[in-house]
């Protein structure tokens, strides 16, 4: 039979992928920036259906006068399927909540760099087994709903960031907006992010074979943004069922009708559609930017230095691991001495 | 016109006080119609209101103020090819209106405050405010002390301030407690949460407490305030205010068939929201506290409590610095003094 003859078996290759995929697990790491009081853990929670955040203390006005912007993390292990998440999410206290907000995203984006920085010493270290990937995947950041559009401090906090991770603009808590005021609102965001010249996450472009049917959806999607949200950490009762959402004397909003807001969409997006790509695109795009920038200002400071390039890339090391720092020192005096 | 040949009534016994009661009169004497009189020449003279919203850009404070006052009075309204872009400084901008009911005229005037609390650094944005507040203050006494002053000297005090809070649902920010600190010392502040169709009732509970809490620990005091209650009865209405501030508002100037009615609200994909229903949000109590049941007391505090600390400390200053206010100080530099010491 010719068509077996001909056929290898490299076609089973995605379902190897994806066994091994299975056993491994995946990592993603989320951040989540915005003021306090604009509804990040809720959506945190209902996004993961988890509650991670069921400790936390509001801190009051006279604790929040002293407040910095701190970094905090939350890892949590989630299995589906048999299929395991290992999620962190990355929160910012702190952010946009002073008098004086100038460079409040500072910590932020030096956080960021400093993932850069670990996985940029591990990758170029010897041993590479067990790397622990701690970069940002992605970055929702929370617009309020109350505003016209975007504020100096949004604009500010995207263009620091735009180039170090994959921002996705979210309105938050969206149920105090009519329809008409979300439309107003989205057109307003979209065309100041472009003004501004903000670099927001992309979504990838569907391929040419596709389904028309995934081609509408994806084209709808793209529409959307930024999208509008509406997160809860309770159950109600509405049209007979008991679903996720908020009790108000005037109705019920239902996180997950798409009618009433884009939770639904969102949660595809970074979940069921977009997780890996935000995941190549951190890799591909964020961190190599930051990588060759790093390698461009060792290179020129060792031309400075008027020494021969080392094989091993040197760092300035806030806390440098010893086992490294011995190896670099030898290959260090191994160069020296074949230069003499 | 008639004669009253009456004896006039002795004072009974039981009586201490030495007041007449009407039925003890003989005859309608008609002291009620001074009353009359009174309302009359009033609404012809019309009344004065200056109101003050402060709060960041987007907070719908020009839609509550037009909300308010049933008509377009907001800056926003009134500027021709008006577009929404947050200015770089805080200014100040008051526009008037005359407005009528039954007959009765009111000069409203909304002063509004773009550019609060919108920059990155919000540090002293309060500045410019507090300066106009003052500003107002110091023409009046500027007028007053004239020799030949004016019937009615033209009163742009800043009678009530409505301070917008977003509805976070946690605590004060920063900026709220800097701000209702320094403005609360010198003009009634009115606090409301602002949007609050996004808080359910158990949050705005909860919020409401905090921030009452918030308010106590930090000193501020928020109009109507517990020292200037006059009597028993205007401190259980006005404790039954203070549980409730500040009120969660919801503002619009679109209408909706409810109930075959024709109602103020904002239509969602969930429901409508009715602004004046009190059991929605509170804005109906906001306005019958502004306008239907405490304009007067507002115009009275800002007059006779926020005007007097303000002149009291003008006159103590320009007596210490020997400075000549007005001709008028230098002459009755003394009584001046002793007037202000008696109100101390």
């Amino acid at each position: 039979n010719r068509n077996d003859k001909q056929y290898v078996g490299f076609a089973t290759l995605p379902n190897q992928v994806h066994r091994k995929s299975v056993k491994k697990g995946f990592d993603f790491t989320l951040m989540v920036a915005g003021e306090s009081g604009l509804g990040k853990s809720t959506l945190v929670n209902s996004l993961f259906l988890t509650d991670l955040y069921k400790d936390r203390k509001l801190l009051n006005a006279e604790e929040r006068i002293n407040q910095t912007v701190e970094i905090t993390k939350h890892t949590v292990d989630i299995e589906e399927k048999g299929v395991k998440l290992k999620l962190t999410i990355v929160d910012t206290p702190g952010f946009g909540d002073a008098v004086n907000n100038n460079e409040c995203w500072k910590p932020i984006t030096d956080y960021i760099d400093q993932q850069f920085e670990q996985y940029f010493r591990d990758e170029s270290g010897l041993n590479r087994k067990n790397i622990l990937d701690n970069r940002v995947h992605c970055c929702l950041y929370f617009i309020p709903p109350f505003g016209h559009g975007l504020r100096p401090v949004d604009v500010e906090f995207m263009k620091a960031l735009h180039e170090k991770v994959n921002i996705v603009p979210l309105i938050s808590k969206a149920d105090c907006l009519t329809p008409n005021e979300v439309k107003k609102l989205k057109d307003r965001v979209r065309d100041e992010i472009e003004h501004f010249g903000i670099k927001v996450y992309q979504f990838p472009e569907c391929d040419s074979d596709e389904e028309e049917e995934f081609k509408q959806m994806d084209k709808e999607l793209k529409e959307c943004t930024p999208f509008a949200v509406i997160g809860s950490n309770t159950v109600v009762e509405a049209r007979g069922q008991r679903v996720r959402g908020r009790l108000y004397p005037w109705g019920i909003v239902e996180v997950e009708n798409q009618s009433h807001c884009d939770f639904v969409k969102l949660r595809n997006m970074l979940i069921r559609s977009h997780m890996h790509d935000l995941k190549d695109v951190t890799c591909d795009v964020h961190y190599e930017n930051y990588r060759a920038h790093c390698i461009q200002e060792m290179t020129s400071k060792l031309a400075q230095d008027n020494r021969t390039d080392s094989p091993l890339p040197i760092l300035p090391l806030p806390t440098p691991d010893v086992e490294t720092e011995r190896l670099i020192k030898m290959k260090d005096e191994e160069v020296q001495n074949n230069h003499h | 016109m008639q004669t009253i040949e009456h004896p006039l009534p002795c004072l009974s016994e039981s009586d201490t006080q030495g007041i007449i009661k009407g039925r003890d009169l003989f005859g309608y004497v008609g002291i009620e119609a001074v009353l009359d009189q009174m309302r009359r020449k009033t609404m012809k003279a019309g009344f004065e209101f200056n109101i003050m919203v402060v709060g960041q850009s987007g907070l719908g404070k020009s839609t509550l103020v037009n909300t308010l006052f049933k008509s377009k009075v907001s800056r926003k309204s009134c500027t021709p090819n008006y577009e929404e872009k947050i200015s770089k400084t805080v200014h100040l901008q008051s526009v008037s209106h005359i407005i009528e009911e039954k007959g009765v005229k009111m000069k409203l005037t909304v002063i509004d405050t773009p550019g609060f609390g919108d920059q990155i650094n919000n540090e002293n944005c309060w500045e410019p405010i507090v300066k106009y507040v003052n500003e107002q203050y110091e023409k009046y006494l500027k007028e007053e002390l004239n020799v030949n002053r004016k019937r009615r000297i033209p009163d742009t005090r800043v009678h009530c301030c409505v301070y917008f809070l977003p509805a976070t649902g946690h605590w004060l920010r920063p900026i709220d407690v800097e701000f209702m600190r320094r403005l609360g010392k010198i003009v009634s502040i009115v606090p409301v949460i602002a949007k609050a169709d996004t808080l359910t009732l158990e949050e705005r509970l909860e919020f409401k407490q905090r921030i009452r809490q918030d308010l106590q620990a930090n000193g501020i005091r928020v109009y109507p305030q517990k020292e200037y209650d006059e009597d028993a009865e205007d401190r259980i209405l006005n404790d039954k205010i203070r549980e409730n501030i500040p009120f969660a508002v919801v503002g619009t100037d679109k209408e909706h068939q409810v109930n075959g009615n024709k109602v103020l609200g904002r239509k969602t994909k969930w429901g409508i929201i009715e602004v004046e229903n009190v059991a929605h949000c509170e804005f109906a109590l906001l306005r019958d506290l502004l306008i239907r049941s405490h304009l007067q007391d507002l115009k009275d505090v800002t007059h006779n409590i926020h005007y007097e600390t303000y002149r009291v400390k003008r006159l103590n200053e320009s007596n210490a610095n020997g400075l000549a206010l007005s001709p008028l100080t230098l002459e009755n530099g003394t009584l001046e003094k002793s007037d202000a010491e008696s109100h101390l």
